[in-house]
């Protein structure tokens, strides 16, 4: 049984990275048909390099998500620290409220963001409401609560005393929260800017609906390309793309290990 | 005070750009598209959509059911390895959810076409042909891709928390493998369960990129109905009618799942 659940995990792993591997490998190509390897050619990340449309748009996506996610740490990481200290009807109208964003489907949010933007511009009067302002509002909005869901457990895991301790010890509130307090929940936040930043770099589906033709982010743009026949120096993109995410989340992981291990041997010393 | 203080921007936040928007598609699911006048004609017409609501939904249904039953042999091995194993395991299951779907689903489009790379190899070795694409199959598939990790996180993370106490303690009692699987391992997952496939049936029932891509036009789903109101046929009205329908459903689907465990108020649809 344990066999079976191996080598069905692995054949799972398998089914998961093919696409990885024939993106890869059609970044490659000579040919332009990804079904066909017609031979082996660096050219496709020549090319990349040397038109510099995709680039534009991948440098706009990383503005966008940067931004957003930044704000939406902010915001979200007070949200949290309120939300901690918070009790009864409050609390819960607060969380339903977080909540919404996470089980609307992404394509609801997207349209009634868009209906939002576009009713706001008729009673302006402004023609073209739809581009880098509403991206940026629409992306913080669905990373609040990812924010807010990684930091509030570390809220709640942390010892209640240190904050008294260090309001005691003669802190202002201000002062305990960034002294203290901060530095506690200081995982979480990291963690729930990473996941608001993957989360923005990768969104298609709201941004396709809330940016119009003057700030286009990269899956916007890809999704316009899969329309007609798709250029290759996207797979090379693509697969920059991945190495470069690859290593950062295995860098991640290390740490991590590091860290746990750091937590198992302090654990040992007081056993 | 302090915590209301703290409170204040993100509640003000999420409700002008939650809160408010979902107040705008229900007005425009009541209004006339031309007139702007009050109407029951978008929500009624929507009896015509009625066969994509209920193919939307078996889709997703059978997509989230194939997940869990792929998925959770998968989260258990997962959970059973060494913490070193776990920690690198589970970044190679999310490492997809941060790369483009788009083109993931167009790598899939490339092995499944009929001249695609798989029916390649077929025709080499003197076969026929196989019908891959362009069926309700290959729409399963794409979801079920697309939406794996989704179940495998939730489950993986139940899972790991389990006690192993409680499982040598039904051994001890006399329980052999299956009924501690049964008994035990299977009932303390159901909030994974639920929470996975809740994550999956969302995404699912909503998606209009795979459906596009691997379907047919007989596998149409109501994501691919709104998308073309707001995009293609400008009708954002039924559009708006359309995802209020949606809307509602999940809201439906969700709190039915819900009633099978007794979550907190964060507990549920949590990544």
């Amino acid at each position: 049984m344990k066999k079976f659940c191996r080598v069905f995990t692995v054949l799972v792993f398998i089914f998961l990275y093919i696409p990885m591997i024939v993106l890869a490998v059609a970044s490659f190509n000579t040919g332009t048909d990804i079904a066909v390897f017609k031979g082996f050619t660096l050219s496709r990340y020549a090319e990349l390099f040397r038109d510099g449309s995709l680039l534009a748009l991948l440098r706009n996506s990383l503005i966008i998500s940067v931004l957003a996610s930044f704000i939406a740490t902010v915001l979200g990481t007070m949200a949290a620290v309120g939300l901690h200290n918070s009790r009864g009807r409050l609390r819960s109208a607060v969380m339903t409220l977080t909540n919404i964003p996470m089980t609307n489907p992404d394509i609801v949010t997207g349209v009634s963001l868009a209906l939002l933007f576009s009713f706001t511009g008729t009673l302006l009067k402004v023609k073209s409401i739809l581009g880098f302002w509403t991206l940026l509002i629409a992306h913080i909005t669905f990373n609040l609560p990812y924010v807010i869901l990684s930091v509030l457990p570390k809220l709640t895991q942390m010892d209640p005393d240190l904050e008294e301790a260090a309001l005691d010890l003669g802190c202002t509130p201000g002062q305990a929260f960034f002294k203290v307090i901060l530095h506690e929940i200081m995982p979480g936040v990291i963690s729930g800017f990473m996941m608001a930043f993957t989360m923005s770099l990768d969104d298609f589906v709201i941004s396709y609906f809330v940016t119009g033709s003057s700030f286009i982010t990269l899956p916007v743009e890809i999704y316009n390309y899969t329309k007609k026949p798709i250029h290759p120096k996207i797979y090379a993109l693509f697969t920059l793309m991945f190495l470069v995410i690859l290593v950062m989340m295995v860098a991640m992981n290390l740490l991590q290990g590091k860290d746990a291990e750091r937590k198992q041997k302090k654990r040992g010393v007081r056993a | 005070m302090k915590s209301k203080r703290l409170l204040a921007p993100y509640v003000a936040w999420m409700t002008v750009f939650t809160l408010i928007p979902l107040g705008v598609v229900i007005y425009y699911a009541f209004t006339d598209s031309i007139t702007g006048q009050f109407t029951f004609a978008n929500l009624s017409n929507l009896s015509t959509y009625l066969p994509i609501f209920l193919r939307s939904i078996f889709l997703s249904l059978a997509s989230a059911a194939i997940c869990l039953v792929i998925g959770y042999p998968v989260a258990y091995t997962i959970a059973q390895a060494n913490p070193k194993w776990q920690r690198f395991l589970s970044m190679l299951v999310m490492l997809p959810m941060c790369m483009s779907f788009l083109l993931r689903t167009l790598a899939w489009v490339a092995m499944l076409e009929d001249t695609g790379i798989i029916n390649r190899v077929v025709s080499s070795l003197g076969l026929k042909p196989l019908p891959l694409i362009r069926n309700s199959g290959a729409v399963i598939l794409g979801m079920v891709y697309n939406y794996l990790p989704y179940m495998i996180t939730p489950l993986y993370t139940v899972i790991m928390k389990i006690d192993p106490r409680l499982i040598e303690a039904a051994q001890d009692l006399g329980c052999d493998h299956k009924r501690v699987f049964t008994k035990v391992i299977l009932p303390l997952s159901v909030p994974g369960i639920i929470s996975g496939i809740t994550m999956v049936f969302v995404p699912a029932v909503s998606t209009f990129y795979i459906s596009q891509k691997l379907g047919s036009t007989g596998t149409t789903m109501i994501g691919d109905v709104i998308e073309s109101q707001f995009k293609t046929a400008y009708n954002p009205n039924l559009g708006a009618a359309l995802s209020l329908v949606m809307m509602i459903l999940i809201f439906i689907c969700i709190g039915f799942m819900n009633r099978f465990t007794d979550s907190e108020e964060e507990g549920v649809v949590t990544p």
